[in-house]
């Protein structure tokens, strides 16, 4: 945090600053000292506001033409596609939204993963960061079934039905989210009314996410304190905000790849079918970001025991902080996590594809092993290196491995050292 | 602290009634927020349904939607009866006599929900390996009288309330 008291320069900001400190707000915002040797998996933050802010604009656009009616639904959408003007591009902009919103969330997460981000002392940014990511994957769910074809439709009953698993209350539970005897038009009328509220409980979660970023400040590649603002910080305006810009341009030329040569590519065809209560697809199988989860879900021979492995999968990662031992934050001083952070990387990978393959033969072997593996590293690989590992020798400071091209091992501090 | 400001004062008093009747007009709000998410009474009205069975042949099935569900209503051949019948209960992971799933005197009719009791999807008829159904979405194999055998489904497929009208109707709800 900057400490210098901001004052406005002409009298009529003053005044008004005097009364809401907006101005003094936009300074510390743009003097904010930033890391300077944050590298590109840095810029996901900024990236993931834009999605989240296209989402919000495209979504309000559609709700203008989209009618959540059970007999009215699909025409509608197949009414924004063909007679809307650029309905087609707005829509495909949206759908595909949902999708690289997830990309960016995904190499977010793993980034602090890798460099202990969600370590001492910013948990409380991690866990608002988890309450994100779920109220995302919500919306993203209730998205998928305003168009009410069939993937919409019995995507809705399997999740819904998730809760019947609960014993005694789950089927008054079901009924309650259904507001039917089975996911109808009730249904979908809500679904479209937490559609549209969602993204802006995820916006007052965003930030409130900055808010506790902006306490500690950020990690970095290093991953050790710095003093701010010092040598080894840089405003975040212009520095961090062109970094930013350049890497989102990048984003944004796969994001219109998508929209514009394949915006078909990660939905599925069936839900081009309008849904039918009578005929269940022969697979379903939801959206990709959600595969490494149904995967689980489905590797457990046991309908209440997979839906509770299944939300552990999630849940665990909310005391992450606490079952990482490590005094050292950053992969890049601990050789022996480091490994486990990349199979953690291919299990999950692995647990995608097999959730999207038929849960039999090698592919139900594989989610099997996959799933085993995924709690054994949060549960046991993760408490246990953090005490075993033998870490490299830490640097003193940012400046050092980047101005000299590497730490003096005479400069270095000591293994158990406070970082 | 004084002995007369250890004992219950008037202020004590206006306090705990306060919380108690802000707790029950709390309450009082937010049920009715919960509840107007339950079945309304137009959902309510679509609870019965009545089928004509005349032209079901032995061996056939057709299946009907009762509040938004699919119905599975099959005319058994006296093999198929037969065969439910010789299954040994220890055999079941949810226990259940094919007597127990139909109306006595009318024992070829089999009527009942179809909806996979794992994540509630329609599953195939005449498929899987006990000769009854199976469920497409995370292979559960239902026997011929609908009991599962195989697979996440923790129960059998379930009987919904329904009686006959005439020989030749169903009603179901």
């Amino acid at each position: 945090m900057s400490e210098h008291e901001y004052v406005p320069k002409s009298k009529a900001a003053k005044w008004f600053n005097d009364r809401l400190p907006l101005l003094t707000l936009g300074a510390h915002l743009t003097d904010y000292p930033t890391p300077k040797n944050l590298n590109y998996w840095w810029t996901f933050g900024g990236i993931l506001t834009f999605c989240l802010i296209t989402q919000i604009v495209t979504g309000i656009v559609l709700a203008m033409h989209y009618v959540a009616h059970a007999d009215l639904a699909f025409a509608s959408v197949e009414h924004i596609m063909r007679d809307v003007n650029y309905g087609w591009l707005i829509r495909y902009i949206h759908s595909n939204g949902a999708s690289m919103f997830f990309l960016a969330v995904y190499i977010h997460i793993f980034r602090s993963l890798f460099y202990g981000s969600y370590k001492s002392p910013r948990e409380v940014i991690w866990i608002i960061g988890l309450m994100i990511y779920l109220l995302m994957m919500a919306a993203a769910f209730m998205g998928y079934v305003l168009p009410w074809g069939q993937m919409s439709f019995w995507g809705a009953t399997v999740i819904t039905n998730l809760f019947s698993a609960i014993p005694l209350v789950g089927d008054s539970i079901t009924t309650w989210l259904w507001g039917a005897y089975s996911v109808d038009n009730p249904t979908l009328n809500r679904f479209f009314s937490l559609h549209y509220l969602i993204p802006f409980l995820i916006l007052g979660l965003v930030v409130l996410h900055i808010w506790a970023l902006h306490v500690p400040g950020n990690n970095n590649p290093v991953g050790i304190d710095i003093k701010k603002p010092s040598k080894d910080t840089v405003p975040f305006h212009p520095y961090i905000t062109i970094k930013d810009a350049f890497a989102l341009l990048v984003f944004m030329i796969i994001f219109a790849g998508f929209v514009f040569f394949t915006p078909n590519v990660l939905g599925h065809s069936d839900n081009y079918i309008p849904a039918n209560p009578l005929v269940t697809p022969a697979h379903i199988v939801p959206e990709w970001y959600l595969l490494p989860f149904y995967a689980i879900l489905r590797s457990v021979p046991d309908k209440l025991g997979g839906v509770i492995l299944m939300f552990s999968a999630i849940f665990i990662l909310f005391v992450l902080p606490w079952l990482d031992t490590s005094k050292v934050r950053s992969a890049v001083f601990r050789p022996i996590y480091r490994q486990f952070f990349w199979i953690l990387v291919i299990d999950v990978l692995m647990l995608g594809y097999v959730g999207a393959m038929p849960a039999e033969g090698i592919y139900l072997v594989l989610a099997r092993v996959g799933t085993i593996y995924y709690f054994l590293h949060f549960i046991v690989v993760m408490p246990v290196v953090g005490y075993l590992e033998k870490t490299d020798p830490i640097p003193m400071s940012i400046s050092e491995p980047v101005l000299t091209g590497g730490a003096e091992p005479s400069l270095a501090r000591k293994v158990n050292d406070k970082v | 602290m004084s002995k007369e400001e250890k004992k219950v004062n008037r202020r004590d008093f206006l306090f705990t009634a306060s919380y108690t009747v802000g707790a029950v007009g709390v309450g009082a709000v937010i049920w009715p927020m919960i509840d107007q998410m339950n079945p309304d009474k137009a959902q309510q009205a679509l609870a019965t349904t009545e089928v004509d069975i005349s032209n079901i042949e032995p061996g056939k099935s057709i299946t009907v939607l009762w509040r938004g569900k699919p119905v599975f209503l099959k005319r058994r051949t006296s093999e198929e009866i037969a065969e439910a019948r010789a299954v040994k209960l220890d055999d079941l992971p949810d226990p259940q006599k094919d007597e127990d799933r139909v109306k006595e005197g009318k024992d070829e009719w089999l009527v009942m929900l179809g909806v996979c009791t794992h994540l509630g999807c329609v599953p195939l008829k005449d498929k899987g390996d006990f000769n009854g159904w199976f469920c497409p979405c995370h292979g559960s194999h239902y026997d011929v009288s609908g009991r599962i055998r195989k697979g996440p489904a923790p129960t059998n497929m379930e009987i919904p309330k329904f009686e006959f009208v005439d020989s030749n109707t169903i009603k179901i709800g």
